[in-house]
This record gives structure tokens, sequence and C-alpha cells, in this order.
């Protein structure tokens, strides 16, 4: 049966997805639309992924019961806790996956581009346990503001180019990388979220889908039922939430929540909270909700957290949107450092800023008696330090 | 303004040009068209500045950037170009990226372009699958003309495919790279050159990506029915300004 939430031949999700892409580009991307399905679900592939996930992430993640965070907020709040993956973030799942498929077809040469600099720690990683070439396409101003990252990056054996156009933020790494891609046809752009040409928002996500299969038993296992009443994640592109949700998305009883990154308030000019400020239009080879003027440019995105920092959605996501699948909400700068602060002090977990929206919405939500709240805690905060400092409190 | 297809059938070696509007002045569309055409221009491209050119190299992302600084936006362009509907003689080609034209209003966008005299596009990043979809019966209801590009790595079934849809021109991109003056062409690309003229097409191909001057011109022109710069001229047009057009035109005309 053909679900409502996988895309059709074309790579749409209802009007959204597609492959927006140069001439260029077609024998590549057609390549990967012909074969990641079959990789993906192979033995091979399988044995290959899990037992990577497992030996050297260090999956399946813990669904750790919140116990004072659920007191606060009146409900069973669960974290997953991706943080606890290698590389401290969701992000490794999919270039675990990714590096897999690459080797499959015979590539050698992998880029990427990274926002907060997770996607390219993960990546950069992945070819360092692989031996492949890597090169991670970086916003000026990412540079600046994820120092650590860049160093682990370099550490790590990868070329980090600065993106200086635009905004020199998360969009502008992501339209020099696909520049470098159609230059250099023979790469494989390891993309890091459920955005670009289809195939890759649906590759990942199913490379992410790994975060909510693990929710499923461990839910059983804790509540005596698969389903939580709730699931909210941070959105930015929208990988983790895509996980988070993936094996969800067709049982309607369970509530999706999407935290946008609101920057300094929703209207305020200086936000990325692209499902109440954008329109559909075409980002990166993908049909989707756009932040844009009116002639179709596209705007600069603000946000706090460098991982958030997107104009545009995943075209699933457009599609959670508009069909009301998902409940979209957001949160300012101020919201997720307090929310930060919060876990880190009745917790003991310090979040990534990107995460830290996710927990910011529990002051906004009314919670039923006994509602179980799963909360995707996609990476950890230590790459924040320097910005957590800056704004402690006094 | 002359139908290009007029051109297409009557002559060889046909020099295109492309610029950017509103580069480097806002003003400066119709000057530059006016002296394209005075200096022998066979056809020009005009390149609708956007925020984020995929297809583009530094140097056009950069008269892009500077243009939309200027405040250039569709609407202006449209203006500046009904301006000079009468005066202008030279067929007209318009690229731009496939978001402009879907925020302005697809069925508006054909309209204004038709308004303007001009019946050829060249939209990068509008691949065949959506064309065939969704775009080919509504530049037919306009009696619009999309350009498709082809790369060395396009298939012999696409390239024939690309054939029977073309109306215009086949814009042959001359190697695997975004656009941006290379300085030379290598034997590879002269080998491609001639695979694409041994297919025999239908459709009249003209070569861009890479042409810059004299020579590369001349070369590209023994294999194909024209070519393109766009590269080097935005970055004469950028250095010399558009009272020296001519410097640049003059001596690949020669």
């Amino acid at each position: 049966m053909k679900s409502k939430f996988q895309p059709d031949e074309n790579g749409y999700f209802g009007q959204y997805g597609g492959a927006f892409i140069p001439e260029l580009l077609h024998p590549n991307v057609k390549e990967l639309a012909d074969n990641y399905i079959q990789i993906i679900e192979s033995e091979a592939f399988q044995t290959e992924y899990k037992a990577l996930l497992k030996d050297y992430v260090g999956r399946p993640t813990p669904l750790y019961l919140a116990k004072r965070l659920s007191q606060k907020y009146g409900a069973h709040i669960y974290l997953k806790r991706e943080d606890l993956n290698h590389t401290g973030a969701h992000k490794v799942n999919n270039t675990i996956g990714q590096i897999l498929i690459a080797k499959k077809l015979g590539k050698t040469k992998i880029i990427a581009e990274t926002g907060a600099g997770q996607h390219g720690v993960a990546t950069a990683t992945v070819c360092a346990l692989m031996g492949l070439e890597c090169t991670v396409f970086m916003g000026e101003k990412d540079i600046v503001r994820q120092a650590p990252n860049v160093a682990r990056m370099k550490m790590l054996g990868a070329k980090v180019v600065p993106a200086t156009s635009g905004s020199k933020t998360l969009k502008d790494a992501t339209n020099e990388a696909i520049r470098y891609w159609i230059q250099n046809p023979a790469t494989f752009y390891l993309i890091g979220s459920v955005v670009g040409p289809h195939p890759h928002p649906d590759m990942v996500a199913r490379l992410q889908a790994v975060i909510s299969e693990e929710m499923k038993w461990q839910l059983k296992e804790k509540t005596g039922k698969e389903n939580p009443d709730t699931i909210i994640a941070c959105v930015g592109g929208g990988s983790n939430a895509a996980g988070a949700f993936y094996h969800y998305m067709e049982d309607q009883t369970v509530e999706l929540i999407a935290v946008e990154a609101a920057g300094l308030g929703v209207y305020s000019g200086e936000s990325a909270a692209t499902s109440q400020l954008g329109e559909v239009g075409i980002i990166h080879g993908s049909k989707t909700i756009l932040m844009q003027d009116a002639y179709g440019q596209i705007q600069e995105p603000y946000s706090i957290s460098a991982g958030l920092d997107y104009p545009g959605v995943g075209p699933l996501h457009a599609h959670l949107f508009e069909t009301k699948r998902a409940k979209f909400m957001s949160a300012t700068d101020n919201e997720a450092l307090a929310a930060a602060y919060e876990l880190t002090k009745i917790e003991g977990i310090i979040p990534a800023l990107e995460t830290a929206h996710a927990l910011a919405v529990l002051p906004k939500i009314k919670f039923k008696k006994d509602q179980v709240v799963v909360i995707n805690l996609s990476g950890r905060g230590d790459k924040d330090l320097e910005i957590f400092i800056k704004n402690l409190e006094a | 303004m002359k139908k290009l297809n007029t051109l297409l059938a009557q002559k060889e070696n046909l020099l295109s040009i492309y610029f950017t509007c509103g580069y480097p002045e806002l003003a400066d569309t119709t000057a530059v068209i006016s002296a394209l055409e005075k200096n022998g221009v066979d056809f020009i491209e005009v390149g609708l500045p956007y925020s984020d050119p995929l297809a583009d190299g530094p140097t056009i992302q950069d008269s892009s950037q500077k243009a939309l600084e200027n405040g250039i936006n569709l609407d202006i362009v449209f203006s500046q170009l009904m301006s000079i509907k009468q005066s202008n003689q030279t067929p007209l080609v318009l690229m731009g990226y496939l978001n402009q034209m879907l925020k302005y209003g697809e069925e508006k966008f054909c309209q204004q372009v038709v308004d303007c005299g001009i019946e050829t596009l060249i939209i990068p990043d509008l691949p065949m699958v959506e064309f065939e979809n969704h775009y080919q019966a509504l530049f037919d209801k306009y009696g619009l003309t999309n350009v498709f590009l082809i790369t060395p790595n396009t298939s012999e079934e696409r390239i024939r495919k690309i054939d029977s849809y073309t109306k215009a021109f086949i814009y042959v991109v001359a190697s695997s790279s975004i656009t941006g003056a290379k300085g030379e062409i290598s034997k590879e690309q002269i080998d491609y050159f001639i695979r694409i003229k041994a297919m025999q097409l239908k459709s009249k191909c003209i070569i861009g990506f890479g042409i810059s001057d004299k020579p590369t011109f001349t070369t590209a022109c023994a294999h194909a029915h024209g070519a393109i710069i766009g590269s080097a001229f935005i970055k004469h047009l950028g250095s010399h300004g558009v009272e020296n057009i001519a410097a640049f035109i003059a001596p690949i005309k020669a």
C-alpha cells in the first residue's frame, strides 16, 4: 500500500519535492534515485549499517524518562537521547548510511554542507572511518560561531571550505556544495538533512528512521505501548524530526510537533520560522515552503542556532504542515536559551541550541494527565558552550 | 524584434552575449542591449538576477548580487524591456530560475515575457520531467519556447528526446562546470562537440560555458551553429562599463 507520506516516482510528497536540478546533475541524481532503495533494503547494507550503528555510533540510544522535567510540566516526558551518539547528534545515523551507499556506488570523494557543524563533523568522521576524501562547505558566519566543530572536522582530515556568498550560513554552504557537485559530478554529495532534490529527502528520512524504530520498542518496554501521545522535535531542514516522526506518521493518534526557530520573534524580521513566513518555492532542487520576497528572491533567515538557520524546510515537512499532520510551533532565541539552562539544571543534560528549541515549547503546551511525550534530544550542547556562557544569567 | 528562428535558419557562426539585468547600474539594462545590438551581436541572453543562482559561477553570481542591491526586480526588468520593444531588433532570450517564475505567477510571467516580444526562455533548474508534466502546455499556450541544456554526460537517448522538444536551439554546455571563463577548449570538449554534431540533430546547437574570446568562439563555431559568451563579458562590463562594450565585441567579430 502506498503511504501518504512516501514520495511518488518523481519524488513528490503531495505537492512538495521533485528534483529541480540543472541538466549537469541529472546522471548523478538519477543514478542515486534508481539505486538507493534497493541498496538500503539489501541485506548486505542492513547488516553493515546496523553493526556500525551499534558498535561505532553506540545505538540504540537510550529513551530516558526525565522525572524532574515531567514533574514540572505535568506529563511523562521521555528524552530520546540522540545526543549520546558518537559525534554528539543524530546526524551520524545519516552519514553512516550514506557513506555505505557512496561506497556501493563506487564513489571515492565526498562533499557535504554544514550549518552548526554537526553534519560536517559526522561526515568527516565517516570519511575518516572509510578512508575517503572529504570536503565540507560551511558558511563563513557559521565557521566563526561554531569554531569547535571546525577544529574537529580539520582534525578528522576534512577540508573546510568557507561559503562567502549571500548570508554566509547554511543556505549558502548548500549552494556552494551543489555548485561544486555540478563542477565535479563524480563526487558524492552527502547531504545532511531531508532537503535537496529527490531522492535525497527520502533517503535521509529512511536513514534517520532508526530513531522512531527504536522509540517503538523502547516505549513498549517502558509504558506497555509502542505509541506515545506526542512527539516533539526541532526543525531546520528537518532530519531529526523526520527520523523521530517516521514510523508514526501514518498513525493519526500520535501527535507530531515540529518546532521552528523564531529568532528574535516570528514576525521580527529576524527569524527562521519557515512554515509561518514561507510560501511555495524552490530551494536546493526541491519544491517546498520557502522564505522569499515578492519576486521569489530567497530571504536570509536568522536564528541563534546555526543548525536551524535555514529559509526552507524539507518537502516531507512542508507536506506534514500543509496536511496538518504535524503541528508547527516555534521558539525564540531567548526561549531556547532558557530551556537549555533549565534542562541542564534539573536533568544534568546540556542540549544543543537546536534541540533546546524543541524543549522550549513545553511551557506553551497544556498537557493532559498521564500524557506520554517523547522529545527528540537531537544533539548535545558542547559546541554551543561559548554562546551559553555569554548568555548566562548573572 | 526579429524572430530568433529566422536568424537561426539564415545565419551561421552566431554570437550571443549573456548579460545580467540591472548591472552594473539599475538603468543599464537597455543601454547594454542597445550597445550589443549596435556592435553586431546576433542574439542576447537577458539574465534575471537571482539570489541563489545555482548554475552560475562567481562572476555572474556577483553581478546578480550587485543588480539586486541596485534594486532590480522582475517588474522593473519587464518595464525596461518594454521600453525598447520597438527600437530593438536583436532577438532576446530570457534566462532566469524557476522560482522567479513560480513566485511571480506562472501565467502572469509568461504573459509579460510575450508582451516584451520575447519567445524563448532558458531556465537551468527546470528539468525535462517537470517540463513535460507541468510546463509544456503552459509554454505552448503563450507561444513560448524552452531551451534545454545538454552536457558531456547527457545520454544519447536523452539528447534525442531534447531534440524532439526543441523549437529554438539546444544549449550545448561545453564542460561539466558552472559558468565561468576557462581560457581554452580541450581535446575532450572538441570530441564531445564532434559527437553531438555526428548525431545530426534537427535542432541547431549553440555552445556555451567557457567561451570567452575570439579563439574559443571560433573553435565553438567550427563545431556548432554559434556560441554564447557570459562571464567574460560580465567581467569586462564590470571593469570597463557600458560605454566600452565595443572593445569587447569587436575583436570577437573581427
